[in-house]
């Protein structure tokens, strides 16, 4: 299902919720609505389900005005955060259940429902507990549950609020790839909320970046972490350093400048005349980096870079040491 | 929407009919003959001693069953003890009991073939038919209110701030009075409204007990029982007005109880917070 | 022995406040119910059994508990409708209805009673309007109902409510999404979620209904075999100063009632064995 979302605005009494939203999605989409809590990003996600109703604007679904449809015609597939699982059936007959409530004439005979809901159970890889009640299971389970709950109606679009939210950081991760393995076996369109960038970067195709109720940036992962369009999206997208005051080639007095920890570059000698001296404070190792914090000789500005363990070997710096910092990968925004 | 408008009008209607309607027809019947008519039921001799008994039973019933309520609820909601829901499950005991059997019970032991009737005899007390009997038989279906309120409140609470109290030095009662009493103190006016209204209104168990002796050992709803047994319809509503009124005003007490103090109100609300 | 009794604790005032509640609860409650058992075993079983199966008295049992059965069914139904509607919309009144709720526990029986009967006569407001459909109501079984239907819905709202408060939302807008309608998710999802809270609140307001005196008595007419409900016959006995046939009576009574206590207790104890999620 395609969908075009046109400037779409939502206020709870005074506070504007959401504010003249444009985006488009395309069959078989993965996108990931990515923000700070009150982004908005849960509340845009619902009223594409039509869980709220706007205040003004449109979502048109296939080329059609669905601004005004009820959630039963949107044909959404909706998996909520802490699941809503209908704690009084079993697995198997939360899963049926959106097979079983259809009219008479729409609904699939037993049989076929069956088949249906122990297919899904395959899918998600919990066809052993098809017996079990949502309070038996985990988590992580239970998530999975939802999931094949929503895709038995056969959604033309799903829909996951923070779906991974409430789980462990490794079933998160576990999670994370099975979304996505699960997307390219069925296309289905899907628009995931996350205040998590590392998930968005890694499980979306396209990232809508929002914050304060209107949309940052979208953009492929790539796109949003390498050119992040303004400072908002340049430090929610990863770590930063920042610099304040005056900068070469820079028009307005007041500018902030960006970069990356990663994008610093740490040498022993200065390779080039803005190259900026800093004496090592602290050396940590992250997993798989090497997180290095420098100050400059008045101790004035503070500086964090990172490298791969193999590099920090090769250069081989220590604490005490005086280094030059490389800042050529520095990105300048103009403060309002 | 419609379907919203339907049970809307649906609830209301069954609320007007059960509860609005016998409210305004007391005020209603009362007033049938004019305000002076009404006055002078109220003011009759009967009539005020019906009053000044209620007063009486409820000033000792309160007191009594609030320290009851504070001990009870002192010693269910901070301590673990083996047999602690089978003392809850006994407090609830007078919601369970017809309030027949209530007074019945209290007749069979303090009355006149009753089994402590040989020692009264002696002392030449008289507990049945007088005044004491109403009072005990009040605080039998009275004494669970307070206990009630506190129980689940101060379990809760937990004991967390008195063991912070005590570590500092404070002495049992210190720790008491000014560490438990302000947590509690919406909830034990809470209870004590509760039990004084079933106090002032409790009709069966005082009804067996009293004797129906007017003047004496009538209290208002008796005195109502009365009047409208020997057809003083109006008198009868007149004296009802005065404890509806008293009813009134118990639940705009309550509301503005529940509103400070917000707690979900729940008959069970002891069973629920049985297993501390 | 202490210590197997009792987690021990730094609060002071363990023994004191339970001591005090033991004795009290010994002298107002325990005592004088032991005494009420002891009294009707008294009558050795013979006579007992003659007593409690007397003709009039079964009619009593079969009066008290049909209606009581009736009115605790009505108020199940009605007092789900008040609960759902207070909890779930809004309208103007409903803070003021709201308290009118607990009018029952607050007004006194024989003001209810009285209040009642002047309804439901045949010149009362209500009275006037069955009467024209051929519908007596006081001094019938019906008139008993509707007393019982007074007293017992606060029962079920105020059991009721709490339930549907803590309903999880979500799990509505998921019936929603996966293409049911209202009525669908109401039986399916909502109401087996609130159906222990219903039981009991049923219940309750049955074990009421059946003790229930003062705000019956003056609607009934109290006549024999028809309208006369069981803790009357208890007055009736003693006033006839038969104190062993009104001790009998009332320890079936009690009998009666503890048994609805044990299946309260029992809902709620399987209930919470299914219980939250969360």
């Amino acid at each position: 299902m395609s969908m075009k979302i046109t400037d779409l605005s939502m206020s709870y009494g005074k506070a504007k919720i959401i504010q003249d939203i444009n985006l488009e999605i395309a069959e078989g989409e993965l996108v990931a609505l990515l923000g700070p809590s009150g982004s908005g990003k849960t509340t845009l996600l619902r009223l594409i389900a039509g869980l709220e109703t706007p205040d003004s604007g449109n979502i048109m679904i296939d080329g059609l005005d669905a601004t005004k449809w009820s959630v039963g015609k949107r044909k959404v597939g909706f998996v909520f955060q802490h699941y809503a699982l209908f704690k009084h059936m079993t697995i198997f007959d939360n899963i049926a259940f959106g097979l079983r409530v259809r009219p008479k004439k729409l609904r699939p005979p037993k049989e076929a429902i069956e088949q249906k809901v122990m297919e899904l159970l395959q899918l998600v890889q919990l066809d052993e507990l098809a017996s079990r009640y949502p309070a038996q299971l985990s988590g992580g389970q239970r998530q999975r549950v939802a999931l094949a709950r929503a895709l038995a109606v056969e959604p033309k679009i799903l829909l996951l609020d923070e779906p991974f939210g409430a789980l462990d950081a490794k079933v998160r991760q576990e999670l994370r790839k099975w979304l996505r393995r699960l997307h390219e076996h069925l296309h289905v369109t899907s628009i995931f909320v996350t205040h998590d960038q590392e998930e968005a970067l890694e499980v979306a195709d396209k990232v809508v970046v929002m914050n304060h109720g209107r949309i940052e940036q979208i953009g492929s992962p790539i796109e949003v972490y390498n050119h992040p369009v303004n400072q908002f999206v340049f430090s929610f997208l990863g770590r930063v350093n920042l610099f304040r005051g005056r900068f070469q080639h820079a028009d307005s007095a007041s500018s902030v400048g960006y970069i990356r920890p990663h994008d610093v570059m740490l040498s022993h000698e200065p390779r080039n005349e803005s190259d900026m001296k800093v004496i090592i404070k602290h050396i940590t190792q992250v997993g798989p980096l090497v997180r290095l914090e420098a100050e400059d000789a008045e101790a004035k500005n503070a500086i964090e870079v990172e490298m791969s363990i193999q590099q920090f070997k090769e250069l081989n710096f220590s604490v005490g040491e005086t280094v030059f910092a490389n800042l050529e990968h520095i990105k300048v925004f103009q403060n309002a | 929407m419609k379907g919203k408008v339907l049970l809307i009008s649906i609830s209301l209607l069954f609320i007007a009919l059960f509860l609005l309607f016998p409210l305004l027809v007391v005020f209603s019947e009362a007033l049938k003959q004019g305000i002076d008519v009404y006055i002078a039921a109220i003011t009759e001799p009967d009539a005020l001693a019906a009053i000044r008994l209620t007063l009486i039973t409820s000033l000792f019933v309160i007191p009594i069953n609030t320290l009851f309520g504070l001990m009870a609820a002192w010693a269910i909601a901070k301590f673990n003890f083996w047999g602690k829901s089978f003392l809850i499950s006994l407090i609830d005991l007078p919601f369970a009991i017809s309030p027949v059997i209530s007074g019945l019970i209290f007749v069979l032991l303090f009355g006149s073939a009753g089994f402590l009737a040989p020692l009264l005899d002696d002392l030449h007390i008289k507990i049945v038919f007088a005044v004491p009997g109403i009072i005990l038989a009040t605080l039998f279906v009275t004494f669970p209110f307070v206990a009630r309120e506190l129980i689940p409140l101060m379990q809760s609470q937990g004991t967390a701030e008195e063991e912070a109290a005590l570590s500092l030095g404070a002495s049992g009662w210190k720790t008491f009075i000014k560490v438990t009493l302000p947590n509690i103190k919406w909830g034990l006016l809470y209870g004590v409204i509760l039990c004084n209204a079933r106090a002032m209104g409790e009709f069966g168990a005082v009804s067996v007990v009293s004797g129906h002796i007017r003047g004496l050992t009538n209290t208002l709803p008796l005195h109502v029982e009365i009047l409208y047994n020997e057809y003083s319809f109006v008198a009868a509503f007149a004296v009802a007005s005065l404890l509806t009124l008293l009813a009134i005003i118990t639940l705009i007490l309550k509301s503005l109880m529940e509103l400070r103090f917000d707690r979900h109100r729940s008959e069970n609300q002891i069973k629920e917070g049985e297993s501390v | 022995m202490r210590n197997r009794f009792a987690k021990p604790s730094i609060l002071p005032g363990f023994g004191l406040s339970l001591g005090y509640t033991l004795v009290y609860l010994s002298l107002i409650v325990l005592i004088p119910l032991a005494l009420l058992f002891l009294k009707a075993s008294n009558m050795g079983w013979q006579q007992f059994w003659e007593t409690v199966t007397a003709p009039r008295i079964l009619a009593s049992y079969k009066i008290s508990f049909l209606t009581s059965f009736l009115a605790a069914g009505i108020n199940a139904v009605f007092g789900l409708m008040v609960a759902w509607v207070f909890t779930r919309y809004s309208f103007p009144g409903k803070r003021i209805l709201d308290g009118l709720i607990d009018l029952p526990f607050a007004l006194p029986t024989a003001v209810a009673g009285i209040s009642l009967t002047a309804l439901y006569a045949s010149n009362g407001w209500i009275g006037k309007y069955l009467d024209a459909f051929g519908i007596k109501a006081a001094f019938t079984p019906f008139g008993i109902t509707i007393a019982l239907i007074f007293i017992g819905l606060p029962f079920v709202v105020r059991t009721v409510q709490p339930v549907i408060q803590d309903l999880e939302k979500e799990t509505e807008e998921a019936a929603a999404t996966l293409g049911a309608s209202k009525v669908q998710t109401f039986l399916s999802v909502i109401l087996p979620q609130i159906l222990p809270a219903m039981l009991t609140g049923f219940s309750l307001a049955f074990a009421r209904a059946l003790g229930e005196y003062g705000s019956v008595v003056f609607i009934s007419g109290n006549m024999p075999m028809k309208t006369e409900i069981a803790p009357l016959l208890i007055m009736t006995k003693l006033e006839q100063f038969d104190y062993d046939g009104a001790a009998a009576i009332a320890v079936v009574m009690l009998i009666v009632s503890f048994l609805i206590l044990l299946l309260i207790n029992f809902i709620q104890w399987r209930t919470g064995i299914r219980g939250s999620m969360r």
